[in-house]
């Protein structure tokens, strides 16, 4: 039986909550500390852990290096998309007034739009980052 | 009791801060900036300011002793001792933080309500934001509500940083090339490349061969 | 805690000095790397320390209760925006640093200088 059983079986049964955790810290940012940078960070730390104790290979098999890149992208493209649609619907750029029947509930769906494009992208860095640093085959010198 | 706490984590940090300073194995620096950026996340809730601690504790002591701990993986363990006394950058030190020590010396005292910092937008946000936002988590509000633009431009600091990094890491390293003669040359690489050498060593090295001596 | 005085202020500017020096005198690219990561988080200290109400709490609305004192929320998103900002400097810097180990061998400044000169 191999030696890193506890490791595989501890890492198997955090990964879920870590999960979890992370969007609960998103979603909860509106009435507790939280918010779209530490779910962001928190998620991330959830792919990390699987690639730390499954190996690189497994962890790039269940999340594509390409979906990765594209979630970096896809958080900014989201941010300025809200920016974009209230200038659509009458109001100045990311003035969230607009967005809904009237300014409180438009402020609502302006923080939630904005801080999931905030996670999306900080998520795709943080596992981008450590895909870079952890592919890289050590040179001899 | 609130000042006991924060004298306390203060020295800690300073101790802290000058024991990676003089610590020369790297693995043990970066633990140890690990544990600089976890106390620091301690002050920030002791200064009340609780989203901060959080994110600096996540990225500080999470992200950021990730990244290192990989680089260390790859550019090695070890730092050279240092090979003059540093008697310039400890005069450029000092006289710095004599001059800061100056400045501070007409900053107001540390947490009064009347200081010039409190006056200006922060009691419009603090009073404004239950009504037109109507979010409890003022950090949040003002994070993406009333400053939305900077968090626009935050986030798009860290998508340029991805394209940064995978600029330069994406692709994996080349051909070796060494100064030969003060030119840089490819080495053409004649024997296997190091991974597979690594594992044949590691199967092939726990038996030896049984020989049979022919001393009858 | 208004007793405190300049207290806190002084020991944030010792710890950017201990970054500072660290970031200056010492040759390893990747201690110089640690060093400005010990000056940011010193900043953010500062400018937290200056956020400060004596007294204050966390600034989360409080349901029903009036006149409770806020701590500033305006440094908090700043610092929040630095330290994220921090962390992407830092992984674009830690890359540099592998390229340049792989192109000359070695992570110390000044083996790098002899080589490079």
């Amino acid at each position: 039986m191999d030696d890193r059983v506890i490791l595989r079986v501890g890492a198997k049964i955090l990964i879920p909550f870590i999960l979890l955790f992370a969007l609960y810290v998103q979603f909860h940012g509106d009435y507790g500390p939280g918010g779209g940078f530490q779910a962001g960070v928190i998620f991330a730390a959830g792919f990390i852990l699987y690639a730390l104790v499954y190996g690189l290979g497994t962890a790039k098999r269940a999340l594509p290096p390409q979906a990765v890149y594209v979630c970096a992208a896809l958080g900014v493209l989201i941010y300025a998309g809200v920016g974009f649609v209230t200038l659509g619907l009458g109001g100045e750029f990311l003035a969230y007034n607009v967005l809904a029947h009237d300014p409180e509930h438009g402020q609502e769906y302006g923080i939630l739009f904005v801080e999931l494009g905030v996670l999306i992208t900080v998520f795709g860095s943080m596992v981008a980052f450590f895909y870079a640093f952890a592919g890289r085959r050590k040179i001899q010198t | 009791m609130v000042e006991l706490v924060d004298v306390a984590v203060l020295l800690l940090l300073c101790v802290t801060a000058l024991a990676i300073i003089r610590q020369r194995n790297l693995f043990a620096a970066v633990m140890m900036a690990g544990i600089y950026s976890l106390l620091s996340a301690g002050l920030f809730v002791v200064m009340d300011a609780v989203d901060v601690a959080f994110t600096e504790a996540a990225v500080g002591a999470g992200i950021s002793t990730v990244l290192m701990l990989g680089t260390l993986a790859l550019v090695g363990h070890q730092e050279h001792k240092p090979k003059h006394r540093p008697i310039l950058p400890l005069l450029v030190v000092v006289l710095t933080g004599g001059v800061l020590v100056y400045g501070t010396l007409d900053m107001p005292p540390f947490g009064d309500p009347d200081n010039p910092i409190h006056h200006h937008v922060a009691p419009h946000y603090l009073e404004e934001s239950e009504h037109e936002i109507g979010i409890p988590n003022v950090v949040t509000s003002v994070l993406a509500s009333y400053r939305g633009y900077d968090t626009m431009g935050e986030t798009t600091v860290v998508f340029a940083a991805v394209v940064g990094v995978l600029l330069l890491l994406a692709r994996g390293p080349g051909p070796r090339r060494v100064r030969v003669n003060g030119l840089w040359t490819t080495v053409v690489r004649e024997e296997d490349p190091p991974e597979l050498e690594g594992d044949d060593e590691s199967g092939g090295a726990d038996a030896p061969e049984p020989r049979e001596s022919d001393d009858g | 805690m208004i007793g405190l005085g300049l207290f806190n202020y002084w020991v944030v500017i010792f710890l950017m000095m201990v970054g500072f020096y660290t970031l200056i005198a010492r040759g390893n690219l990747v201690k110089k790397i640690i060093g400005l990561n010990i000056f940011q988080t010193s900043v953010f200290i500062l400018y937290i320390t200056m956020g400060k109400i004596a007294g204050g709490t966390a600034p989360i609305f409080v349901q029903g209760e009036q006149d409770v004192v806020y701590s500033n929320p305006v440094p908090h998103v700043l610092i929040l925006t630095a330290i994220v900002v921090g962390v992407a400097t830092s992984a674009l810097g830690l890359s540099l640093v592998v390229r340049i180990n792989e192109a000359f061998g070695t992570v110390e400044e000044d083996e790098i200088q002899d080589m490079a000169l």
